[in-house]
């Protein structure tokens, strides 16, 4: 698939990128920083997201979705970015969405998808133990006991546990990994107060569930999971292209205006290099997210290349937002000022299903060496 | 589609029956390249034979007009010839600033004689150039050149010196930037003249690289006649014609840095020093090295990609193409400093087939003119900052 969009996902961008710039802009997000909903989302936000379609743009028609496909989805996500849009898009739609329509049982998908596609579910996915995300070292937290499964788990970063209704939770038995669908009333969860003042949480489970709450063991172990993963991660890593371009362009523009001898600052060589070669890394980093959007739609194998794309975004993303705040002078490091909103959203979406380094090992690894 | 798939079939055929087997052998050094020109310099006989018969057809440049002696093939069609020529791993019939630099220019700037009179030798690789823009006093800073060109009436007189001119002591004609009015601003009064390197009073004196090689020189012109019809353009207007050029000269010297070979940095690497038992480079801190070369490069290559399909659908060339010059001659350079960790100490051999004539050393050595030559790196940043960021001066 070519590398081009085309005239309708420009318009798709284009009226999210004006939607999200008027209602839920970076000021929007100043005032949940300031003044948290007790759901950790504002729910007429919400509301109008799910009314325009967006949380089924990427769920098949035959589940209640609009099979428009995953790069429009992409797209969103990137303005939600730039925007810095507080919602349970990437939880309920990027996330918990991805791992049922990967590895749900046809009876969960026919039971949650359409609700996902509509908007009238908030769901989370709890997949990590302890600091770092690493899929190898799932501790085993699901024994079978006859007909029904033993579920016992702490599980940490879950982005908007707190208003979920459901969450599917990946865990580990001794044979493979085992995922369930379970619903809010089943856990316990601890608000956890996160850099980027988003709604995040650690979820106790500790809890008998039955065979219907159980995913697709098969799909889960026959590359499933990883796909999954991979898909949520070129997501996210569209979410970080709009935090690292918009970061950016506003970096730019305070260098064409604030003044320091006699000049405007960008006039400095020492800035402008490191601007024009930061604007280059930026161009790769949309070239890699489109590659890796287009890649989910063609049913490519992800493997590498969506690592590549995290890994990528990851490190730009940093330079952009760490360049946002020197740039920017002693203003930059004050709360008053925007820059610093970019550089803490950044790096709890990097942190979100593995880091720089955890990409970077598994792209290597993917390529042989 | 169906007249596509015509197309390929002759075109398949017609490579089988006429491509050498000798020119579906890799490109292994400089020489296997073919430049063309009056004394033309081979490694293997086919190689003239290769361009010959491509020449015929036009397809050494094959998007070229017919009426040029190009190929006149459609993008679609000139895709399809490419395809086919790697299926079978045909080498490029002929590589020349002629095809790649001048042609171009003289395309959208040049008369219809010039045209007629130019073209076609460049096709049949029977007249090599080479490119006389920079000078002793005059190279981030070109637009300072003086290098004078005298009005006689029906042809100018043109005196003084170039510098790094490529191949200019194999080179049949030249492609000259010359000062023939100095009283305005630097950029105006600057012509862009051709003329014969055969012509009395130019001399040339090889300069030797790093590499060991010597590929460009010195250039001197002491009073060179050179006929008004070969001015290209106005007079005094020379300057968006050099620019002009030189984006085709990017764009080749970007292309520098497209990875090779079947296997990558990474591959090479493992097979080289070993992997432990998960499978990961025992080399570490290398390790992560290579891993940030080879994403950069994937990077690199979808925003090629990207940008070609952009200009293709109509929606022009967007900003990214400024960067090409400057990422994939650093990405050239990052991927030469890292064959010499990856290979170790036979990459630093310089003769004897041992080493095979120091192929790596001299390879990694001439890599770090890719970002001086064309422009260099900081010049292409503050092109960047200025015309696309918008920063002002300084
Ligand atoms: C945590 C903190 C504590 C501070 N405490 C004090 C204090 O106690 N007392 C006090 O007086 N001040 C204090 N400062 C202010 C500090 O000294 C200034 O912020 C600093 O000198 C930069 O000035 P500025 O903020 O105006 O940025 P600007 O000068 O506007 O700089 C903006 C950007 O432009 C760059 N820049 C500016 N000029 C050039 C140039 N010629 N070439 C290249 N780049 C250039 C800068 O490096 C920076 O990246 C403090 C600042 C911070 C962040
Ligand atoms: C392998 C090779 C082949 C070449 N072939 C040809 C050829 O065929 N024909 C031809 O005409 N020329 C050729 N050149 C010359 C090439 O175009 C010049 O070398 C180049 O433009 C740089 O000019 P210079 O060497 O005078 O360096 P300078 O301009 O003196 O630059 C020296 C250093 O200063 C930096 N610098 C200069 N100005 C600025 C600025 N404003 N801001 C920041 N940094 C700056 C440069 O980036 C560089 O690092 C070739 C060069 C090489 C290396």
């Amino acid at each position: 698939m070519s590398l081009v969009l085309n005239e309708e996902e420009i318009m798709l961008r284009d009226s999210a990128a004006g939607f999200l710039a008027e209602t839920a802009n970076v000021d929007a997000f100043r005032k949940h920083r300031d003044n948290p909903p007790p759901a950790g989302f504002d729910q007429a936000l919400w509301g109008s997201i799910a009314e325009m379609g967006w949380c089924g743009i990427a769920i098949d028609e035959a589940h209640g979705g609009l099979g428009y496909g995953f790069t429009g989805l992409g797209l969103i996500i990137e303005q939600m970015g730039k925007n810095l849009t507080v919602s349970p898009f990437n939880s309920t739609v990027l996330m918990a969405g991805t791992a049922i329509a990967q590895f749900g049982t046809e009876a969960q998908k026919q039971e949650w998808l359409p609700k996902i596609a509509a908007g009238e579910v908030v769901m989370a996915l709890a997949i990590q133990e302890g600091s770092h995300f690493d899929l190898d070292s799932l501790s085993t937290s699901v024994s079978a006991q006859g007909d029904s499964f033993a579920v016992k788990a702490e599980k940490r970063q879950v982005l908007d546990a707190i208003g979920a209704d459901a969450y599917v939770v990946v865990g580990k038995d001794v044979s493979g990994y085992q995922a369930f669908i379970v619903t809010a009333d089943q856990v316990s969860v601890q608000d956890q107060s996160m850099v980027d003042a988003r709604s995040s949480g650690t979820v106790v489970i500790d809890i008998s569930l039955s065979a219907d709450a159980q995913m697709d063991p098969q799909s889960l172990n026959s590359g499933g999971l990883e796909r999954a993963l991979d898909i949520m991660n070129i997501g996210l890593a569209a979410e970080l292209l709009g935090v690292s371009v918009e970061a950016f362009e506003r970096t730019v523009g305070y260098l064409r205006e604030r003044k320091q001898f006699g000049k405007v600052i960008g006039s400095f060589q020492g800035l402008q290099h490191r601007a024009a070669d930061l604007f280059a890394e930026l161009e790769l980093c949309k070239a890699i997210v489109l590659k890796g959007l287009r890649a989910v739609d063609a049913g490519d194998d992800l493997g590498g290349l969506a690592s590549a794309v995290k890994a990528k975004l990851a490190q730009i993303s940093q330079r952009a937002t760490n360049e946002g705040v020197q740039m920017h002078g002693g203003i930059g490091m004050t709360d008053e000022y925007d820059i610093g909103f970019f550089i803490k959203r950044a790096r709890v979406l990097e942190h979100t299903l593995g880091d720089f380094h955890y990409h970077l090992d598994r792209y290597a690894l993917q390529g042989g060496y | 589609m169906s007249d596509l798939n015509t197309f390929r079939t002759e075109t398949r055929s017609w490579l089988e029956a006429n491509c050498p087997e000798s020119m579906r052998v890799p490109i292994r050094s400089f020489e296997d390249i073919y430049n063309g020109g009056r004394n033309p310099e081979m490694s293997h006989p086919d190689q003239k034979i290769w361009c010959d018969r491509m020449a015929e057809r036009g397809w050494t440049v094959p998007e070229w007009p017919k009426a040029y002696g190009g190929g006149g093939l459609s993008k679609a069609e000139a895709k399809v010839l490419r395809e086919e020529m790697a299926r079978i791993g045909a080498r490029s019939p002929l590589d020349s600033f002629g095809i790649s630099m001048l042609g171009p220019a003289l395309l959208k700037f040049g008369n219809e004689d010039q045209k007629l009179e130019h073209l076609p030798p460049i096709v049949r690789g029977e007249i090599r150039w080479c490119q006389g823009y920079s000078e002793p006093n005059a190279g981030s800073d070109l637009a300072s050149l003086a290098t004078r060109a005298e009005d006689k009436g029906d042809h100018y007189i043109v005196n003084g010196q170039k510098i790094w001119t490529s191949y200019a002591d194999k080179a049949d004609w030249i492609f000259c930037l010359v000062r023939t009015d100095n009283t305005g601003s630097k950029h105006e009064g600057i012509s862009f003249v051709l003329f014969d390197m055969a012509t009395p009073g130019v001399t040339t004196r090889p300069i030797k690289l790093i590499s060991g090689s010597s590929p460009f020189c010195e250039t001197f012109f002491d009073d060179v006649p050179v006929l008004k019809k070969n001015l290209v353009g106005e007079e005094g207007k020379g300057w968006t014609i050099a620019k002009y050029l030189l984006t085709h000269e990017r764009e080749m010297i970007s292309s520098f840095g497209a990875a090779s070979g079947k296997k990558t940095l990474g591959q090479r690497a493992a097979d080289n020093m070993g992997t432990d038992a998960s499978g990961r480079l025992r080399a570490g801190t290398l390790r992560s090295v290579i891993a940030q070369y080879q994403l950069d490069t994937l990077a690199f290559a979808a925003t090629m990609e990207k940008v070609t399909a952009e200009a293709k659908a109509g929606q022009g060339l967007g900003p990214a193409s400024s960067i090409f010059k400057y990422y994939g001659t650093e990405l050239n350079k990052r991927r030469n400093e890292l064959l010499l960790s990856v290979e170790g100490e036979s990459a630093l051999g310089w003769d004897g087939e041992e080493y095979n004539e120091g192929e790596i050393a001299r390879a990694w050595l001439r890599s770090k003119g890719n970002s001086i030559e064309g422009g260099t790196s900081e010049v292409q940043l503050n092109i960047v900052a200025k015309r696309v960021l918008g920063l002002p001066d300084a």
